[in-house]
């Protein structure tokens, strides 16, 4: 019991910048905008964190300062791809591989360095709790963010006028823009907030998950897992944070996996979450396949699974909006 | 924008450059990096000698082989990101070929192992195809995660079945005897072949895409995939050959990755050609004429940038950053252009 309490733990852990990165993006996507830059931005955003709070000795103002590089990041990409019209996918990879070795190039001095982290957090009383205490008794402080962050985007999304807002634009910029919501700028301030949410993604994995800085980090890939984890949770915050943490467990299970298999060599467990993704991904989308569908109509029983599955991108993802050309 | 002026077209490029290097100049100051001396060091690495000239041209090769196979599927607009891993499997695949000639062997098997190479690029890049056309995923996702999954073969072969007598480590497997390295040029660390390779490769596509019908009706497909369906150009299967073709381009990178530069296989075996590759064809705006400068600048840079650890203590990423930021600076230059057009048509 008390394995899986801590194994519990462990995943919550490594799952808390995924799923910081997963709601940044989901916020992007729902606005209509995709942030293709998603893993060199948290490169990028873990190595300031870390040179912040290794220059200036405090680990919180590190976490603001890659949130600040993340939306700095995201920043660009809503200037060039919203208002001045060019591809959204081409920027942004552009962008990932820029940050990468932006973050390599100006992380040298800082490589293999000691530095202050986040540590851990106790929450008094809780931890003589039987299972619960041995979770969240004395967790990482990103745990907890993560899972603030969770309920706060799910609540702004579903619950107030801003995240109405913010799925109109996402659906259907014309007529938001007929309802006197000026679309552009409202894409513009949540690429800026997914942003920053990647740039803590960043922070948490340099700051707690993966303390350090060096060439490499060991988060590299993450971002790309996180973009494909999106689609995974169908742009729906708690789903996606669900998918997050399914990821997690596939990284800590490979550690486990390693144990008992120590003839394979270690860095290929490194890359057993992408073939994963491809699956997950697979699973995700055969539904809308035409064969697919085929088949579901045949076999009615199917048609409750295969419904638990679909899922509907924000009708205007990553498509321009011009105002000037009317409704 | 076809009709603006030659002399316009250049104004705007040199502004683009122009951004770009003020924009470098801006990152790479933090890193204490003095302007003028890192450009010198960067160019002075890359052509000051004809050793380093063969070095550029060793990687232009590879290079400019992923970035004119990247014109045929973009042509469909499609997004090969999995190049990388096209590369890497293309190596494992004429690694694979050699294997049985360790005692040396003559150019049939070098032949063998370049078809080999093309085989298993071309297979990879199908994969993720097939897995667009027949499982919706998009092609950046598929293509990406391959590369990886390929990354973690590789580094599965070098530490397990592949791995050298008695120690198995990154440097890679037991290098290939002398007589399966591809013949050099001269004194130079490039081969006569690999450039024989990158320049039929680019007339190779240069024919198939704007002199066949094959292209034309390529062509079409990106244009206007719902068009192309109604006529029946076939774009599914017109996909799937864009991207075969364009992986067994890059596999062919990998080939002479492993026969003509390392001469083993290694886990770095694709030096991050595929990712450079598609910041050329953005750069080049996927016009074919201008993809082997682009290619022959950057790879100036990437042996150039070995110089600055050595001269000036700065990390060698500056190549990279300074092709990011030109790519970048070119879409700004682009945006700031349509922008500008538009405003003088609302007038």
């Amino acid at each position: 019991m008390d394995t899986f309490a801590l194994t519990i733990a462990a995943i919550l852990m490594a799952g808390a910048p995924l799923v910081l990165a997963t709601l940044g993006e989901t916020l992007t996507e729902k606005a209509g905008i995709i942030n293709l830059s998603l893993d060199g931005s948290i490169l990028l955003s873990a190595m300031a964190a870390f040179a912040c709070s290794a220059t200036f000795g405090s680990p919180w103002l590190g976490m603001l300062a890659g949130a600040g590089v993340g939306a700095a990041i995201a920043g660009v990409l809503g200037l060039i791809g919203i208002y001045l019209g060019q591809s959204q996918l081409a920027v942004g990879f552009i962008l990932t591989l820029l940050s990468r070795d932006l973050a390599y190039f100006l992380g040298h001095n800082f490589s293999r360095q000691p530095g202050p982290d986040l540590g851990l957090w106790t929450i008094p009383g809780l931890g003589h709790a039987p299972f619960v205490g041995l979770i969240f008794g004395t967790q990482s402080p990103v745990v907890y963010l993560s899972l603030a962050a969770i309920a706060f985007c799910w609540w702004w999304m579903y619950r107030t006028e801003g995240g109405m807002r913010l799925r109109a634009v996402g659906e259907s910029p014309r007529a938001a823009f007929g309802r006197g919501i000026r679309v552009r700028l409202v894409r513009l301030y949540y690429c800026l907030a997914g942003g920053a949410l990647v740039g803590l993604a960043g922070g948490a994995y340099s700051l707690a998950v993966k303390p350090g800085w060096g060439r490499p980090q060991g988060c590299e890939g993450a971002g790309w897992i996180a973009l494909a984890i999106v689609i995974f949770g169908g742009w729906h915050p708690v789903r996606a944070a669900l998918g997050a943490f399914f990821f997690a467990a596939l990284q800590v299970s490979g550690i486990y996996l390693q144990e008992i298999f120590p003839s394979i060599p270690a860095p290929v467990f490194q890359v057993a979450p992408f073939p994963m993704m491809i699956l997950t991904l697979l699973a995700v989308n055969m539904g809308r396949m035409g064969w697919v569908q085929d088949i579901v109509r045949r076999h009615p029983f199917l048609k409750a699974f295969s419904k638990s599955w679909s899922i509907e991108a924000p009708a205007a993802l990553g498509q321009d909006f011009d105002p000037k050309k009317g409704l | 924008m076809n009709r603006d002026s030659l002399l316009a077209q250049t104004g705007w490029l040199a502004l683009a450059l122009l951004l770009a290097l003020a924009l470098t100049v801006i990152v790479a100051l933090p890193a204490g990096a003095p302007p003028l001396e890192t450009i010198y060091v960067l160019f002075k690495g890359g052509v000051s000698s004809w050793s380093k000239i063969g070095r550029v041209l060793a990687g232009w090769v590879p290079l400019t082989l992923c970035s004119v196979g990247l014109l045929i599927p973009f042509t469909a607009r499609l997004w090969n990101i999995g190049v990388e891993g096209q590369v890497i499997m293309g190596a494992i695949f004429a690694t694979a070929a050699l294997r049985p000639f360790e005692n040396g062997g003559g150019t049939g098997v070098i032949i063998l192992a370049l078809a080999a190479s093309m085989a298993g690029g071309a297979l990879w890049a199908l994969l993720a195809g097939l897995l667009r056309v027949f499982g919706r995923v998009h092609e950046i996702f598929s293509g990406l995660g391959l590369n990886f999954v390929a990354l973690g073969v590789t580094l599965w072969l070098i530490f397990g079945p592949w791995k050298r007598p008695g120690v198995a480590s990154m440097s890679g497997t037991k290098p290939l005897d002398l007589s399966l390295w591809l013949p050099r040029l001269g004194n130079l660390s490039v081969s006569w072949v690999g450039l024989g390779l990158a320049c039929a490769a680019i007339v190779l596509v240069y024919f198939l895409l704007y002199r066949t019908k094959w292209g034309l009706k390529m062509r079409a497909v990106g244009e206007n995939p719902k068009a192309a369906t109604l006529f029946a150009l076939g774009p599914r299967r017109r996909l799937l050959q864009a991207f075969m073709l364009c992986g067994g381009l890059a596999g062919l990178a990998g080939a002479t990755q492993v026969l003509g530069v390392y001469h083993r296989l290694l886990p770095n075996i694709s030096s991050g050609y595929g990712y450079t590759a598609l910041l050329v064809g953005m750069m080049a705006s996927f016009r074919l004429p201008l993809v082997p400068f682009i290619c022959l600048f950057f790879a100036i840079l990437n042996v150039g940038s070995i110089q600055l650890p050595l001269q000036l203590g700065l990390d060698s990423s500056l190549s990279g950053v300074i092709q990011g930021i030109m790519v970048l600076s070119l879409f700004i230059v682009q945006g700031l252009r349509l922008w500008l057009k538009q405003r003088k048509e609302n007038d």
